[in-house]
């Protein structure tokens, strides 16, 4: 038989999907134990029972100083700038994007200027971010802006422009105008494509927002993560690692039943 | 005075001709056929007409009215494909037919409740009333055809356009779907244009076949000269002549 007509059971395949998760899982306790019984005070590949322990104490124990526990709240301060900027991004990205791809004039006008924008390496604006906006808030969301908004732009004019010539006359015959054809035909069309380059603008979000964190804020995730590095905490970094990690993955996995619930009659498309 | 009018069409993409030399007038409620081989402008007459192109040289009236310079209320359309709205129930896009030309694109309340009637009445009609809260894309290709004239019609055009309407359906389809737009046709007495490959069907729909060809050719340049109609035969009772009085079975010489 071909391997490429040989497909998987249902149990293979379950017990497929989760060997790589396992045999990352089990190369790490054996490289940590290698480690760990040549040198018991090692910090580099703590025991999987420490990481546990640790878990359990940052997610429970509140702050020696305010009883706060750091770790909630990083978590929210992180979402937070997250959602606002990925947010920013999205609704200005839909509006452009509509714009950009329904109306030649805009078209003309706005294109090539973004696709030289997109071209602009984000980090390295981040300076000029600290510089003009402070080192608050406002930056670190901005730079999640700048960083995601071209690419959600150009993808939702190029999905605009892809939307059949043929129903755009359609709908000119049924006498709707321009604004009525956005809201009506272009809008509900592109709006699966919107989810779809929202997920794949996560992945760019977090980086940005971590980075921005690491330079200078006093909460967060990324923050926390390049504090504890000082200290060569590689429990509570991996901690953190796997948390965002698991964040992200539910972000993704949410936003894509959203599209399959909201947006049924695109099913075959996505 | 007829109710279409083309006066002297010509229409060239760049420096290659199309068409040239159009002309035609049709009285309302007439059934035009438009046949020819592939890449004689039959689709580009039918564009002009829809006023989606407008043409080089020359002027094209419906009813009367000035050269249209966009698509337009007046002007229905069913596509080979794409003719229905994706992203809407099969009620709703016959709803859509009569609701896009308000601000929103959209009814409320009690309107919206007279259009939903009224589209249950129409997909009675069309034979969809089983499938109103469908997505067009569960239906078949006939189904999606018949929906895309639904909601043509429903709009209230004074012309309907149908660029290969048929073309991608089997047979079988195909002839269920002469004989509802024969009844419609029947019913609404509305002015059609229908672009079509099937002699078969220009002839057997059609109260008029008009033939694009290219009447002058260059061997050594043949897009040098652009299509025009080269025949324009009277397709009434079954496309045997003779059979009235007063006949228009013309083959159009240009000069």
């Amino acid at each position: 038989m071909r391997l490429i007509n040989l497909v998987p059971s249902r149990p293979l395949a379950l017990f497929l999907v989760l060997l790589p998760f396992i045999a990352v899982i089990i190369a790490y306790a054996i490289g940590s134990d290698i480690r760990l019984t040549a040198n018991p005070q090692d910090k580099l590949l703590p025991a999987p029972s420490t990481i546990g322990e640790t878990m359990v104490k940052l997610t429970t124990e509140g702050d020696r100083r305010t009883g706060d526990i750091l770790f909630w709240q990083d978590t929210w301060a992180s979402l937070q700038r997250l959602a606002l900027g990925i947010g920013i991004s999205g609704s200005l990205g839909l509006l452009f994007g509509l714009v950009i791809g329904l109306l030649p004039m805009a078209r003309s006008l706005l294109a090539q200027f973004v696709a030289v924008l997109s071209m602009i390496p984000p980090l390295a604006l981040l300076p000029i971010l600290f510089i003009v906006f402070g080192l608050g808030e406002l930056s670190k969301v901005v730079l999640i802006v700048i960083g995601t908004l071209p690419f959600i732009i150009r993808d939702m004019s190029q999905r605009t422009l892809e939307i059949p010539d043929e129903l755009l006359v359609k709908a000119q015959t049924l006498g709707a105008s321009s604004w009525v054809i956005a809201l009506r035909v272009a809008l509900p069309q592109v709006m699966p494509r919107l989810i779809q380059a929202v997920r794949l603008s996560l992945g760019p979000a977090w980086l940005f927002l971590i980075a921005a964190e690491a330079i200078a804020s006093d909460s967060g995730l990324g923050y926390r993560i390049f504090l504890v590095r000082r200290y060569l905490a590689m429990d509570v970094i991996l901690t953190y690692v796997i948390w965002i990690t698991i964040l992200a993955f539910i972000m993704d996995w949410l936003l894509r039943r959203a599209s399959k619930r909201l947006f049924p009659w695109a099913e075959g498309g996505l | 005075m007829s109710f279409v009018t083309a006066i002297d069409i010509f229409q060239s993409y760049g420096n290659r001709p199309i068409i040239e030399r159009v002309n035609l007038s049709v009285e309302q409620g007439e059934f035009i056929s438009i046949v020819g081989a592939s890449g004689c402008g039959k689709s580009t007459f039918l564009r002009l007409l829809l006023a989606q192109e407008r043409p080089t040289h020359g002027s094209i009236s419906i009813d009367g009215a000035a050269a249209a310079v966009e698509p337009g209320l007046d002007r229905g359309v069913v596509f080979q494909k794409y003719s229905v709205f994706p992203h809407m129930t099969v009620r709703e896009n016959i709803v859509a037919g009569e609701s896009m030309r308000t601000t929103w694109g959209r009814f409320f309340g009690a309107e919206l409740k007279a259009a939903r009637t009224r589209a249950d009445e129409t997909l009675a009609r069309i034979g969809l009333d089983h499938v109103a809260d469908q997505y067009p894309a569960t239906l078949s290709g006939g189904m999606q055809q018949r929906l895309a004239i639904g909601q043509a019609l429903a709009a209230k055009p004074s012309v309907l356009l149908l660029d290969e309407p048929f073309g991608a359906l089997d047979p079988g389809t195909r002839l269920s779907m002469h004989d509802f737009l024969q009844d419609l046709r029947a019913e609404t007495g509305m002015t059609v244009f229908m672009v079509t490959h099937d002699l078969d069907e220009a002839f057997k729909l059609g109260d008029r076949v008009l033939v694009f060809d290219k009447p002058r050719w260059d061997p050594h340049d043949p897009s040098a000269y652009g299509a025009t109609i080269t025949y324009d035969f009277d397709a009434r009772d079954g496309g045997i002549p003779f059979q009235r009085l007063k006949e228009s079975i013309n083959v159009r010489t240009t000069p």
